[in-house]
């Protein structure tokens, strides 16, 4: 490579600012389309437990007696199939990751 | 006579993204013979087939190596479907195609920036890195993930990727393409870069032939096999020619390499331009009986699926050849003769892929 245009890269590079951001300070913003974490609204929920029959990591567990929904974030892979195959549509995916943990606890709707 | 002497490399080193054991025997500092040995990440994912119903293996299958992912969804799929004979829809065919082809960008760059950084040069390894970024953008915004895509399924696929995001695809990839040309120029011509990988563990082609190399490996050393010229999916409508070279050396392979990002770019803008409408997937209905061999064009080479159903939703046995396995040979052929120090660049030019070859 030349060193006129090893040159001109090296002011490209002074001139423009980070390509890296600044995380944590700037959070990274997630894309439109991105599978982050999965979300539930329990008002619609009918306790069918077709998510938990569907979910390919068994990380969904329902009690239709108890009227709980329970989830294990570490088990869950965000496949997105639970959403596809909720018949009340009061599963989403959320676009953003999930918080960071250090317990094995399972998350309980009800 | 010199003193030989036994140098363990691996299963941890600097240059190894994945764990593989050589023992080189050396000669003052020249390798005379390397003795590989594998095994540290066997996860037994063959066996899991027979506990996981045949559609959700998928994922499992996807999950056998994080940078060819997708491709090892796509070949379990058409083997499932083959076997069941389910006619896929074109539409599903050209966006796993699609997907495909980003994730062979996505993979090159990857290894072109690990290759710099074994040769030493790291800020061409971030600047490679950086234009990899950019793919993985694409991937993160039309499947969700950013390794994993999860968009594969028995009898499709399961996102689609319509005419606005297809076009802001193409402006990201058009752009991908620019700036990987700059990075193409510093690997293909700058004076240390050749200097390292000029003639450096050249492999004849008979020897890459009889080895059964398969990929960039094997084009690099003359022979024009590609698997994707079977024309699965819909490569049968895309017009293209394998990347060959002829030297053998790394030089020839980070040429390859370097030349299929270019290739693969076109070829998304191929797939783009033709994709027909309709249907994403077909309703699968029943469970696989009978055996299929299915051979696709992964990143490193061609991967090999066998997969045998019994009428349950249990598939009977699960088999997978994978490229890294295949050129491991052709490694050690390679290492005998060379110098210690380019053992690191050496092992790197087959991209291995343990975890693949492990399962």
């Amino acid at each position: 490579m030349s060193l006129f245009s090893m040159t001109g890269l090296v002011m490209k590079w002074l001139l423009r600012k980070p390509y890296t951001s600044r995380y944590p300070f700037e959070p990274r913003q997630p894309l439109a389309g991105s599978r982050g974490t999965l979300g539930v609204t329990m008002a619609a929920c009918a306790f069918c437990a077709l998510c938990a029959k569907r979910c390919p990591t068994q990380a969904i567990e329902v009690d239709r007696a108890a009227k709980r929904w329970t989830i294990d974030r570490l088990r869950c892979i965000a496949c997105n199939c639970c959403v596809e195959i909720c018949p009340k549509k009061c599963l989403e995916m959320k676009t953003a990751h999930g918080i960071p943990t250090v317990t094995k606890d399972r998350e309980t709707f009800s | 006579m010199a003193t030989r002497t036994v140098i363990p490399f691996g299963p941890q080193h600097p240059v190894l993204p994945e764990p593989i054991h050589l023992d080189l025997v050396v000669e003052d500092e020249k390798v005379v013979e390397a003795i590989p040995s594998i095994g540290f990440i066997h996860r037994g994912l063959e066996k899991l087939v027979e506990k996981k119903d045949f559609p959700e293996f998928v994922y499992v299958a996807e999950r056998i190596c994080g940078i060819c992912s997708f491709i090892h969804s796509q070949s379990y799929c058409q083997g499932i479907e083959e076997i069941m004979k389910l006619p896929v829809p074109p539409r599903a065919h050209y966006l796993r195609t699609i997907w495909g082809e980003i994730s062979r960008v996505h993979s090159h760059l990857l290894w072109l920036g690990l290759m710099a950084d074994a040769m030493g040069f790291e800020s061409l390894f971030m600047h490679a890195w950086r234009v990899r970024e950019r793919v993985l953008k694409i991937i993160e915004a039309t499947t969700g993930g950013r390794v994993i895509f999860g968009v594969c399924k028995v009898g499709g696929v399961r996102r689609d990727i319509d005419a606005a995001a297809m076009r802001n695809v193409l402006a990201e990839l058009a752009e991908t393409e620019r700036e990987t040309k700059e990075i193409v120029k510093v690997f293909l011509n700058d004076g240390t870069v050749k200097h390292r990988l000029c003639g450096v563990g050249a492999l004849a082609r008979e020897d890459a032939y009889a080895l059964g190399c398969v990929g960039p490996t094997l084009r690099a050393s003359g022979w024009t096999n590609d698997t994707r010229k079977l024309g699965y999916a819909a490569f049968r409508e895309l017009s293209f020619e394998p990347v060959t070279r002829t030297e053998g050396d790394c030089y020839a392979r980070v040429a390859v390499r370097c030349d299929e990002i270019f290739q693969s770019i076109d070829l998304i803008r191929q797939a783009a331009a033709k994709i027909p409408g309709g249907e994403l997937a077909v309703k699968v209905t029943g469970n696989p009986d009978g055996e299929v061999f299915v051979r696709t064009e992964q990143p490193r080479g061609e991967v090999l699926y066998y997969l045998k159903g019994n009428g349950t939703k249990n598939l009977q046995r699960f088999r997978v050849r994978t490229p890294t396995f295949a050129n491991i040979p052709a490694l050690v052929k390679s290492l005998q003769g060379c110098s210690l120090a380019d053992v690191p660049v050496l092992v790197l030019t087959i991209d291995p892929c343990i975890s693949c070859t492990e399962r």
